[in-house]
């Protein structure tokens, strides 16, 4: 992030202390819930570091995938950069503008751009609402249409351009598979023309022929409205498929940022390397002479993480610095574009 | 020759509900050699769970209810056994690990409690050695502190901690045949490898078949022997694991294993997905059901559903396009 670049006053907005177009810049966020105590009087007594303290860009028009276990933060990033929860600390700059712990007031318009698709079918869709009105909700939300021919005109044409029949329009959540109603939310994400998507495990709930439709959809849908996607999944071969580049999560904190090829050809990170090897591949012969790296123990509590590297437990190779360490986390680039975690390159 | 453990011979499961007869599981036949890992492979609603849930007699009734066929499981026929008897069976001769490790364990028991009723039920052991061998099994899953954790609940270890327990419930009895429904399909990817590495090794130390239903080849490529691959209640294709996954003959099996992104290949421009959705299982026609999917059907898919033909010995698939599908694959 040394490359200083000139900025003017057209693309002020745009470009940004990378030298790149990012439609989105995070820095330093925190996202901490508070854990108290007590019944009347509630005692602030720890917080849960579900975010603790990541950095990082997406460029506009790419996918960003954000890649971890249950639990290790990613969905919480997605919420914390789209205002759904109030960030505890650093800033979620969208289009120039820091929108960290803005109120609901201030973000309405700004929900026009950012959308999020969720991730699963049968919970995110009001089963009382026909499919037309839960896609056309945010038309009317956002006061996108005048007449209501116009409003059905648009209703049609999303629900053709996800792949379904207009005339489904009329019909109720539980009249649709799994795969359709994600289409269907998917609908009602890309409504408003947004220009950013959250999309959290928009695919882990669906069968696996059934996965490959909606992933194909959504890289057209991406080139048809020139979206940026933030791609959360625990499932390594559908980020690497449809990502740009990849960010590692674990316990709070990003590991390990590098583009797609590199990432998966060159992997730095410990916990990288052993979440590719989990990866099963379809192919008995091969699986059968596969190295796996089985990480032992469980992922610790976020209330309570290792001081210094958070992965120093659960790491096949600690180095005494490593173990003994107090550094905070943070990533140094090793190669053009490819961050990592400073303990890791330390350990080496 | 490993000798024959399960035998399903034309197993046929119906639900009978408002909308029509649900033919979930529909003429059925294969079968289970002793100490032999076995994957069953398909989407939701193919019938996969049904049939093994039919095994263990576990099928909710009404709806449900076997139709026709035999279960034959050390040369008896457990499908005509009494309901006290099948109890015997249960746990005993056969377990089962299911999908969701947060609800198969009862939520106000301790893992002791649970771990040890069975033992003393089916293996007549008094608490204390009840107790010594449950905290043994806890230990060979791979649950740091063991006997300790016995008096925990549930609720106090993790979803991939909860399916190792359950893996050790399903052992405790020394069964002959475990059944593991989606074991790891709610675990993270890294605990998925664990468990079922888990799994396989309890499996082999004790000599136990193994029984696995998916919906993801990728995960069980490592560890199944071999594959049987349904699709709207009939077993479609079947063979050893090196057939099923290098030489598919199945047009479903061949676009499963396509639609699903490899790490071992480039990156693709885009997926081979299968089109479609897989057809409700009410009132089929006697056509191949996948026909309608299926990017290499001829007209006689249509008005007949082809028969479970042997392709090599042991590999058996049911499609009038088998033998050509290479061919018609390339292009």
């Amino acid at each position: 992030m040394v490359q200083e670049t000139k900025t003017t006053e057209e693309t002020k907005e745009s470009k940004s202390s990378d030298g790149y177009d990012n439609i989105l810049e995070v820095n330093n966020l925190k996202q901490y819930f508070p854990i108290t105590s007590g019944i009347l009087l509630q005692r602030h007594v720890a917080d849960v570091k579900a975010v603790d303290d990541i950095s990082f860009t997406i460029r506009r028009g790419e996918t960003l995938g954000l890649v971890g276990e249950s639990g290790c933060g990613k969905s919480t990033t997605g919420r914390s950069i789209l205002q759904l929860n109030n960030p505890t600390a650093g800033e979620v700059i969208f289009n120039g503008e820091n929108i960290a712990n803005w109120n609901v007031n201030q973000m309405r318009p700004l929900r026009r751009q950012m959308q999020l698709i969720f991730q699963d079918p049968y919970s995110s869709l009001n089963p009382r609402m026909s499919a037309g009105s839960i896609i056309g909700e945010p038309l009317i939300v956002h006061g996108l249409t005048d007449s209501k021919n116009e409003y059905r005109e648009r209703i049609a044409h999303l629900l053709e351009n996800v792949g379904l029949n207009p005339f489904m329009a009329d019909r109720y959540p539980h009249e649709f598979s799994g795969g359709q109603r994600q289409r269907i939310g998917i609908a009602r994400a890309i409504a408003v023309n947004p220009s950013f998507i959250v999309c959290d495990e928009p695919v882990s709930a669906l069968d696996v022929s059934i996965q490959a439709q909606v992933i194909n959809l959504m890289e057209d849908l991406q080139e048809q409205y020139d979206l940026t996607y933030l791609f959360i999944a625990h499932d390594l071969s559908v980020v690497r498929h449809i990502s740009d580049r990849i960010a590692v999560m674990y316990l709070g904190h990003i590991v390990e940022i590098a583009d797609r090829v590199e990432l998966y050809e060159n992997p730095q990170h410990p916990y990288t390397k052993a979440l590719l090897s989990a990866i099963p591949i379809p192919d008995p012969v091969l699986e059968a002479t596969r190295d796996r790296i089985v990480l032992e123990g469980d992922v610790p509590s976020p209330s309570n993480p290792p001081v210094g590297c958070v992965f120093k437990t659960r790491c096949p190779e600690p180095s005494n610095q490593c173990t003994e360490g107090e550094d905070q986390m943070h990533l140094v680039e090793v190669k053009a574009d490819h961050w990592v975690d400073a303990c890791c390159v330390n350990c080496g | 020759m490993a000798e024959r453990l399960l035998e399903v011979n034309d197993l046929a499961t119906y639900f009978f509900t408002a909308d029509g007869v649900v033919k979930a599981v529909d003429g059925v036949t294969y079968h289970i050699d002793e100490g032999e890992s076995v994957a069953i492979v398909g989407e939701s609603g193919c019938g996969k769970s049904v049939s093994a849930l039919s095994i263990m007699r576990l099928i909710a009734s009404p709806p449900g209810r076997i139709v026709h066929g035999e279960v034959i499981f050390e040369g008896t026929d457990i499908l005509k056994l009494s309901e006290a008897e099948m109890r015997d069976v249960r746990g005993n001769d056969i377990s089962m690990v299911f999908q969701e490790p947060m609800t198969s364990l009862n939520p106000v028991l301790t893992i002791g409690y649970q771990l040890t009723e069975a033992l003393k039920l089916h293996m007549d052991l008094n608490h204390k050695q009840a107790l010594e061998r449950a905290g043994n099994l806890l230990e060979q899953v791979g649950i740091p502190d063991a006997h300790r954790r016995l008096k925990d609940y549930p609720h106090q270890f993790s979803g991939g901690m909860r399916q190792r327990v359950m893996i050790a419930l399903a052992v405790s009895c020394n069964p002959r045949m475990i059944i593991a429904d989606e074991p790891t399909t709610a675990l993270d990817v890294t605990i998925q490898a664990q468990v079922l590495e888990v799994m396989r090794n309890m499996a082999k130390e004790y000599g136990t078949a193994l029984v696995m239903i998916t919906h993801n080849l990728g995960v069980v490529a490592r560890y199944a022997e071999r594959v049987i691959v349904m699709y709207a209640g009939k077993i479609i294709e079947s063979g050893s694991s090196e057939d099923v996954y290098n030489d598919p003959r199945h047009p479903y099996t061949l676009g499963l294993l396509r639609s699903v992104p490899r790490l071992d290949e480039a990156i693709p421009e885009k997926l081979e997905a299968i089109e479609g959705l897989p057809p409700l299982v009410i009132d089929l026609p006697d056509a191949c059901a996948f026909a309608p999917r299926c990017k290499f059907a001829i007209d006689k898919c249509n008005e007949k559903m082809p028969e479970l033909e042997e392709i090599s010995p042991g590999h058996m698939a049911r499609c009038y396009v088998a033998s050509e599908l290479h061919e018609l694959a390339k292009k």
